[in-house]
């Protein structure tokens, strides 16, 4: 129930929108949702219920979050690691 | 309508579970934690959706051997209490048709499920969604139905939507909604639980925005990291938190803002406490959580079931609890005490076709999701 998913609106219509979730289609009530929304646009959906608009930019916004995270590790150690494991598991061979 | 091609829609998801990203993210978190010099580090996630991308992605078995990643009181549906269920029967019992979300049907109270009742007659209806509830009324004009709602601050602003809409006069709301930031509270207060850090979840901080943490980080001293569903989100959420335990940095860190913002979704926080208003009860296996549940507020009496009916609940309580029930360690699961293959009867006399308690019930349940997907592979012994 609890279960959020993200769908892309394919048509909107008085207060409902039907949107597509990878294949299946299904009609969510847009009552509560953030931002008026239009065909193309990804929402989140909660149990029949748009709760958010998912801007295009935003999904970037995360993605560059990570990036941060990962810059903070020294960017040599990623490669040893990586040459580590490898010596590693030939020398089990 | 634009039309994308659907390659490319299908890349830009994948991109939330790229397997390279993962990796380095694993490493991150393995370098960070091994940082803290301490083991076990202990931090809690209160929602079933992160337990499930957890268990179903794998990544458990990725997590360094000294985090503990622990799964707190997430599933709505687990800590429901008792009576509450027992209210929902009593109404069925009494002859109104019960609308509810598919779990809660199979979730005992102190005797019987809504199944049980089914079984013995009465009319209990699946729905996948509020507006459904109130679709069922319409065509059921000559019937009672009451919607037995639950789910946390995230499911109620539904609920919230359809009391406000127009509704048929045969129609009614049973809340046992709950409100997840004051049991946040109490699990943080729990001495045996020792959390350091909390990942919160990203669908209810939708809706009530990470702002809503910050007096809580004040009060406690323990970072939040708002963390989304995806398996990266949940990876570069827990490396995040696990920096802040590092760097003994209490703040709140918004690691999913493609969907919470500071303030969260203003119109849909004024439907919830236009509808709601938040009182004291117990959480099963929890505790008495002080403002945790939500309950419909008097201007809406006249579509709340517990005051259009009575509730017959004694002519429940004549039945006797299940012996099972006193071995069953819900409970300690949600407070971060115990995992679920502590439990003696998990996978044994409680399975998800006949579970004794409430986290074998519910697909966002820790024992359901243990049972499933294996929890905790060892893949060394693979």
């Amino acid at each position: 129930m609890c279960l959020g998913v993200p769908g892309r609106v394919v048509s909107v219509r008085e207060g409902f929108a039907e949107v597509d979730f990878w294949g299946v289609r299904r009609e969510v009530c847009l009552d509560i949702v953030d931002e008026p929304v239009a065909p193309g646009d990804y929402i989140l959906n909660h149990v029949g219920f748009a709760i958010r608009r998912i801007p295009a930019e935003d999904i970037a916004q995360t993605l560059a979050l990570y990036e941060t995270l990962l810059a903070e590790a020294p960017s040599n150690d990623l490669m040893v690691a990586d040459v580590r494991g490898e010596i590693s598991a030939t020398g089990k061979r | 309508m634009i039309e994308e091609p659907r390659a490319e829609v299908a890349l830009r998801q994948l991109k939330f579970r790229d397997p390279d990203t993962a990796r380095r993210l694993v490493r991150t978190l393995e370098r960070v934690t091994k940082e803290i010099g301490r083991s076990p580090v202990s931090v809690m996630h209160v929602c079933g959706s992160h337990e499930q991308a957890i268990s179903k992605f794998g990544l458990r078995a990725t997590f360094p051997k000294d985090l503990n990643v622990i799964m707190g009181p997430g599933c709505p549906v687990c800590i429901t209490d008792m009576p509450e269920v027992d209210e929902g029967v009593a109404l069925a019992r009494q002859g109104c048709v019960i609308a509810s979300y598919g779990d809660m049907l199979r979730v005992r109270g102190t005797a019987l499920s809504l199944n049980d009742a089914q079984a013995e007659g009465a009319t209990v209806e699946v729905v996948y969604s509020a507006t459904q509830a109130v679709e069922l009324a319409r065509e059921m004009p000559d019937r009672e139905v009451v919607f037995f709602a639950t789910g946390f601050e995230t499911t109620a602003v539904a609920t919230a939507a359809i009391v406000r809409s127009e509704l048929p006069k045969n129609f009614s709301v049973l809340s046992a909604h709950k409100y997840i930031p004051p049991a946040m509270e109490i699990v943080a207060e729990m001495p045996e639980t020792r959390v350091e850090g909390f990942l919160a979840a990203g669908h209810a901080a939708t809706i009530t925005g990470w702002g809503i943490f910050e007096p809580f980080v004040e009060r406690h001293r323990i970072p939040v990291v708002v963390a989304g569903f995806e398996p990266l989100d949940i990876l570069a959420g827990l490396a995040r938190l696990v920096e802040l335990v590092r760097d003994e940095t209490p703040t709140v860190v918004n690691m999913f803002p493609r969907c919470v913002t500071k303030e969260g979704n203003l119109r849909a926080q004024e439907e919830l406490w236009s509808v709601f208003r938040p009182i004291g009860g117990r959480w099963r296996g929890i505790a008495h959580v002080p403002k945790g549940n939500l309950r419909l507020r008097d201007e809406w009496a006249h579509v709340d079931a517990r005051r259009r009916f009575t509730i017959d609940l004694a002519a429940l309580w004549d039945g006797v609890p299940p012996a099972l029930a006193a071995d069953c360690v819900c409970g300690d699961i949600m407070s971060g005490i115990s995992t679920p293959t502590d439990c003696k009867l998990f996978g044994r006399e409680c399975v998800p076709d006949a579970p004794v308690g409430a986290c074998m019930v519910s697909s966002e349940g820790a024992c359901r999701i243990w049972h499933q997907y294996g929890g905790h592979p060892n893949l060394e012994a693979l």
